[in-house]
Parts: structure tokens; C-alpha cells; sequence
């Protein structure tokens, strides 16, 4: 789950990791009182939205007086912020961040995910700040510096000397820097994070580190011990239709095509989107229904695909294992019959029971293309886009 | 014959008397699987029809000689339950519990290093070794037993997968969805190694999905170490980047995880790719001249 930087940044203050005076606002008198309750100018007006790229875009202005900040809050709030990882559309920002502004003498970088194949949380350090990671990593691998923590012995104080001495700290910043590393990590661990991303980093002119920014995700199979988080998330940031599946307990995920695909399981329904673009289409959604789809969730899948009004067809591809076809095929016609579809429906259907399934489709009076295999389903969902 | 499970082992269900492990513990012994043994904390002394119920792994190991574990019990408690069939000299642990926070998952891999014993998953279908024993979640109807083995990240498409060699008359000698998870227990160089030292394993098949790096690192190996050929899939081609495709594990993330890489290791060290995965049972025909 992602969460906001002003989110982000209250929960690093709650570990003690350094963050800038500032607080959030909606409207631009809000942003006014936030910056006359702070210490004095210049101040920094931010864009929060769940994207990167937000100075790009306009997103990022600076403000000499809180009369300034009423104004660039003014053209920042509601405007359509389209940055590198927006995509074209853009993101209507709705909050801003009023902070402080800093005189900057260093820019880091100070990021901790878990590593997949080590097994372990790992804390990269790079005086690169401000670049991306991956930008970083592939241009000057050796300038990022990483240790991996061993769970079961936590951070120790040598590897936080190996990263703050290895990206060229003096030695009069070791105390600050042992200090926001050892809390960032702690805030990594007891919040279940999957990334907490400090970038920059910054050692201002009066030699204070602070976060400047604050990208932190949270583990979405870890919310059930963290009730307090799970309200973090802003449903303005979600396509309202992913927002809606998730209500149903479906995953669904909103692509640019025209051709539903309605899939049990995740690499199936993957491998389904991949089979509509080899065949020439361009698939609308990715949608798992799971291994046990009720009639129900087979029904508000159903409802969901329909929403997008971009989609012309629908393939469904069901794998009946322990799910039997026949129950499958009961849940699809109630749904068709309930939800009224008006586009052609292509079936695949295989598996337990297949014969009884495909015979209910059959026998039900609505109009199903079946479909005897995948070859068939993507020959027959070629035809439907042409 | 196969790798992991066989005709000897003898399976305990951890959440036997919950919806998901009385279901599938059914399901395993109907398949003819040696399902010996339950364990839900509190119910020891009952019985799932003739298969009986311990407090503990240690208790249901000392009084049936369990050799393997078959995990349901919820997400928030599956940590405690693969590190107690561990404890209790478990040495092949299958975990099909679907979302378990990562940390913990962290947690578990670094306390079962020193045990001996493999843990396949989390998130995952299980191991079957066709004709002999299931210990999973899949349909075993749809299996044959022969000289494929199968490996992948995924259920559905690991069935689809199987589905379409048994209708060609391929058997399998052991099928095994390693999870969908960012962290699990056995990866692909794992199984290939076991399939490549099975003498009755003739080829294997991989299926992968975007996210993380395991296929690459599974394709130098196979440059290396792997003489039976590999014929393999990679879902997600289609996939955003940033998005999460169902699994905790599939996403691409950082450049990193694009289903376009990975078929690019794979192809660079001599595997068959299939464009789509309604190819692949013709592919292995071809591949393996059957």
C-alpha cells in the first residue's frame, strides 16, 4: 500500500527519524495558517499525490511569505498533475504539504526494501541523492552502498558506520546519521514496510539531516496487525474501479485495451492478458476471481469488467480444479442474466466437470461463444476486435 | 520416480479441522496419498474420519512418524506453524497459506537455515508426484504420471500447464508450485537441481511471472548445471509496471521484474520459451520428441 510523503513523514517523526517543520493543508487558507505557524520563510509548497516526478510537473514550489504559499497552494490544489509516472492523464491534487525550506549542503539517498533473493531487509546509502536508485544502480553500481540485516540480530552500529563512512560522511555526522538510520530501520520493521525510501536526504547548511521526502509502502498482507495504517490509504489515489473490486474481494487492475478477460488465479489471468495481445487485441483488465469464485464474485466481476466503458468483448478462462465447471457455469449465466452484458462473451472453460459446465452454457438460451482451448479462445477473441 | 513426495511419505495437515484442511486432507488421502496424521491446537484426541488429531507436530510425529507437513491454518499464524513442523523434525514443509506479511516471512528463512528441512512456498498449490502422492491443492484427476517435471510460481497456469501434456499423453514425475510470494522457501534453482538428479525426471518444465529476478538466476544456472532440457513460460508480458498482478510477488518494480528479461536469460541459455501459454504442450512434444 502506498501512502502520502506528508503520511509518511508524521509517521517517520513518530520514530524519531528527523523530518522538516511543516504540516498539510487542503485548501489554500490552510496552507496559509500551516506556513504562519511555522518558524519563518522561504517555504515549500508540495504536490500529494501518490507519483513521482511531482517537481517535473509543478508540483514542487517555493513560497517566500504565507501570503505566497496562499497562492502557489491555490494553483498547485486541483490542478491535474501529470508527471513521468502519472502516465498522460495525470493526478488532480487535492492536498499539499507546506514545510519549511532548507539551505541544503549534502543531498543523500537512504533506502530499505527486503531483498528477494537475499532473504533480508537491505539499507542502500548513495551520496547520489536526489537521482533515482535505479539510475544510480545502473550508471555507478559502486556508489550505492548496501548492507543486508540479519532478522535475527537486527541493525548493527558497524553497518551503520559501513554506510555512513562508505558514502563519505565526516566523522562529525556519525551521530546524526547512526541516529536516522538505526530509527529509519526501526520503523521499517515494526510498521511492516516494504519500502521506506529517504531521497534526498539532506544535511542542511546548520548541519541537521532531515528527510526531504518520504516514500514509504507499506506490506498489504501485514495490515491485519496494523489496523491504524490500513486508514492511511486515499482512495482518491485508486482507479475507482480497482477501488470498487477490492470492496469485493476481486483483484482487478485497470489496463488501456478493449478485450475483458475475467480469469481464475493470478498467473493464469496474466498468461490470459498475454494470449489477447498475441492475438492481436489489447486486453482491458487483469482480474482474478480466485480458486473458489462464489456466483456472487463471479457477478461482480462481471459488473466491474462492464464499468470500463472501453471494453467490447469478454473473454472468461476458468481452470476448474477443485472448483468445479458446472458451479462455474451456474455462476456465469446468473451473472449474465443480472447484470445485463451487451457485448459478444467468449468461453473457455476446462477442467472438473467440464462436460456438465459447457452443457449449461449451452442449454441457458444466452449467447456464449464457446471456446474448446486457449489456441481457440485467442483465435476467437481476434475475431471479435477486427 | 520423482522428487520431494512419493508412494512412502507420510503427510501431517497442519489446520486440519478448519474449512481449507479438513477439505484438502480429504482430498490428499482420497488421491492415495499417506495422510497420517492432523494437528489443530486444542482438538487433539478428535478424528477427521479416520485420521487423527495431535495438539502438536512433535505429538503427531512421535505417534505416526510424519515426514511431511501440509499447511492451512490463517496467514497471521503461519510463521509459528512452518517453524514448529521444523522444530518437530518436519524436513519437507508445504505451505499454501496466502498472505503472510513478508517480515515474517524473513523471519522463518533465516531460523530454518540451520534445520535441514525445505519449506515449498508459501502461497503456493503444493507438490504432486503424480500416481503416488499429492500434497497440495491441485486437481490430482488431471495429472499422469511420466518423466516431466514442473515447477512454477503459479496454480492455475501450473494446471493449465499439466492439463495440456496429459492430453497429449506427457506424464509428470513431480509437479511443484513454488508460491507466488516475494519470499519463499524453494526457488527454481532448487528444483531444477532435484529434477536434474532424478534419473526418472527426462525434462522440466518452468513457469515463471514477472517480479524479482528468479528466472534469470534459474537461466544461469541452467547454463551451468542442467543437461535434460527446459521448456518454459513467462506470464505477465502484458503487465504495468507498479502493479501488483494478484501475487504479493508479481510486480515489476525499479526497471526490475519485466517478463521481457527474464525470456531473454531463459532463451540466452538455451531454454524453449513459449509466446503463449497455449503452446506449451505442443512445445514440450516438439522439444522432447515425444
Amino acid at each position: 500500500m502506498k501512502i502520502h510523503e506528508y503520511q509518511g513523514k508524521e509517521l517517520l517523526a513518530k520514530f524519531n527519524v528527523p523530518v522538516p517543520a511543516g504540516g498539510v493543508a487542503e485548501t489554500p487558507e490552510e496552507a496559509r495558517q500551516v506556513a504562519e505557524s511555522l518558524e519563518s520563510g522561504p517555504f515549500v509548497v508540495k504536490a500529494q499525490i501518490h507519483a513521482g516526478g511531482r517537481g517535473k510537473g509543478g508540483g514542487i514550489r517555493t513560497a517566500a511569505t504565507p501570503e505566497e504559499v496562499e497562492e502557489v497552494a491555490g494553483q498547485i490544489l486541483g490542478m491535474t498533475l501529470v508527471t513521468p509516472q502519472t502516465g498522460p492523464e495525470g493526478r488532480l491534487v487535492q492536498k499539499v504539504l507546506v514545510e519549511q525550506a532548507q539551505e541544503i549542503a549534502q543531498e543523500l539517498y537512504l533506502g530499505i526494501v527486503v531483498d528477494r533473493s537475499l532473504m533480508k531487509p537491505v539499507i542502500m546509502m548513495s551520496a547520489a541523492g536526489g537521482m533515482e536508485i535505479e539510475e544510480v544502480a545502473a550508471k555507478d553500481p559502486g556508489a550505492i552502498i548496501k548492507e543486508a540485516v540479519d532478522p535475527a540480530v537486527g541493525l548493527m552500529p558497524y553497518q551503520v558506520r559501513n554506510l555512513a563512512f562508505g558514502v563519505g560522511l565526516a566523522p562529525e555526522a556519525m551521530k546524526a546519521a547512526t541516529g536516522f538510520i538505526t530509527n529509519l530501520y526501526k520503523m521499517f520493521v515494526s510498521l511492516d514496510c516494504s519500502l521506506a525510501e529517504i531521497n534526498p536526504l539532506v544535511i542542511t547548511k546548520g548541519g541537521a539531516m532531515l528527510a526531504l521526502d518520504a516514500k514509504i509502502n507499506l506490506d498489504d498482507n501485514a495490515l491485519f496487525r496494523h489496523h491504524d495504517l490500513a486508514a492511511l490509504e486515499d482512495p482518491a489515489e485508486m482507479d475507482p474501479l480497482e477501488f470498487e473490486a477490492r470492496k469485493h474481494h476481486l483483484n482487478y487492475i485497470r489496463l488501456s485495451g478493449n478485450v475483458g478477460a475475467m480469469v481464475n488465479g493470478a498467473g493464469l489471468a496474466m498468461a490470459t492478458m498475454d494470449l489477447i495481445k498475441a492475438a492481436g487485441a489489447e486486453p482491458a483488465n487483469f482480474l482474478d476471481v480466485g480458486g473458489g469464485a462464489s456466483a456472487e464474485m463471479v457477478a461482480n466481476g462481471f459488473r466491474i469488467i462492464l464499468s470500463d466503458p472501453r471494453v467490447k468483448g469478454v473473454l472468461i478462462n476458468i481452470f476448474g480444479g477443485i472448483l468445479r465447471c458446472d458451479r462455474l457455469a451456474e455462476g456465469v449465466i446468473q451473472a449474465v442474466r443480472e447484470v445485463d452484458v451487451q457485448v459478444p462473451i467468449i468461453i473457455r472453460l476446462e477442467g472438473t466437470n467440464v462436460e456438465e459446465g459447457r452443457r449449461l452454457l449451452q442449454e441457458s438460451g444466452l449467447t456464449f461463444t464457446v471456446a474448446t482451448d486457449m489456441q481457440d479462445a485467442a483465435r476467437k477473441v481476434a475475431a471479435l476486435v477486427q | 520416480m520423482s522428487v520431494l513426495v512419493n508412494k512412502d511419505t507420510r503427510v501431517v495437515v497442519q489446520g486440519i479441522t478448519g474449512k481449507e484442511g479438513s477439505f484438502h486432507a480429504r482430498a490428499c488421502r482420497d488421491y492415495g496419498t499417506q495422510v497420517v496424521a492432523g494437528v489443530t491446537p486444542g482438538k487433539g484426541g478428535q478424528k477427521l474420519d479416520d485420521i487423527p488429531v495431535f495438539n502438536t507436530v512433535a505429538q503427531a510425529v512421535r505417534a505416526t512418524g510424519a515426514n511431511t507437513s501440509l499447511i492451512f491454518v490463517p496467514p497471521a499464524f503461519a510463521a509459528d506453524a512452518i517453524l514448529e513442523a521444523a522444530a518437530a523434525g518436519i524436513k519437507v514443509i508445504v505451505c499454501i497459506t496466502e498472505g503472510i506479511p513478508t517480515l515474517d516471512m524473513v523471519k522463518v528463512m533465516a531460523a530454518l537455515k540451520d534445520t535441514g528441512a525445505r519449506l515449498i512456498g508459501p502461497n503456493c498449490p503444493g507438490i504432486i508426484s503424480p500416481g503416488q502422492a499429492k500434497v497440495g491443492i491441485m486437481p490430482g484427476h488431471i495429472h499422469l504420471p511420466g518423466p516431466m517435471g514442473l515447477v512454477s510460481r503459479s496454480g492455475t497456469l501450473t494446471y493449465e500447464a499439466v492439463y495440456q501434456m496429459t492430453l497429449l499423453g506427457i506424464g509428470q514425475s513431480t509437479c511443484v508450485g513454488i508460491g507466488g510470494d516475494p519470499i519463499i522457501g524453494t526457488d527454481f534453482i532448487d528444483m531444477l537441481r532435484l529434477f536434474e538428479a532424478d534419473p526418472d525426471t527426462e525434462g522440466v518444465v518452468l513457469i515463471g511471472e514477472i517480479g524479482g529476478t528468479a528466472e534469470e538466476e534459474a537461466a544461469a544456472f541452467i547454463r551451468e548445471h542442467c543437461r535434460k532440457p527446459v521448456v518454459a513460460f513467462i506470464a505477465g508480458q502484458t503487465a504495468p509496471p507498479g502493479k501488483r498482478m494478484g501475487h504479493a510477488g508479481a510486480i515489476i518494480s525499479g526497471g526490475s521484474g519485466k517478463a521481457a528479461d527474464k525470456i531473454a536469460a531463459l532463451k540466452a541459455a538455451g531454454v524453449t520459451v513459449c509466446a503463449t501459454i497455449a503452446e506449451l504442450g505442443q512445445t514440450v512434444k516438439q522439444v522432447m520428441k515425444y
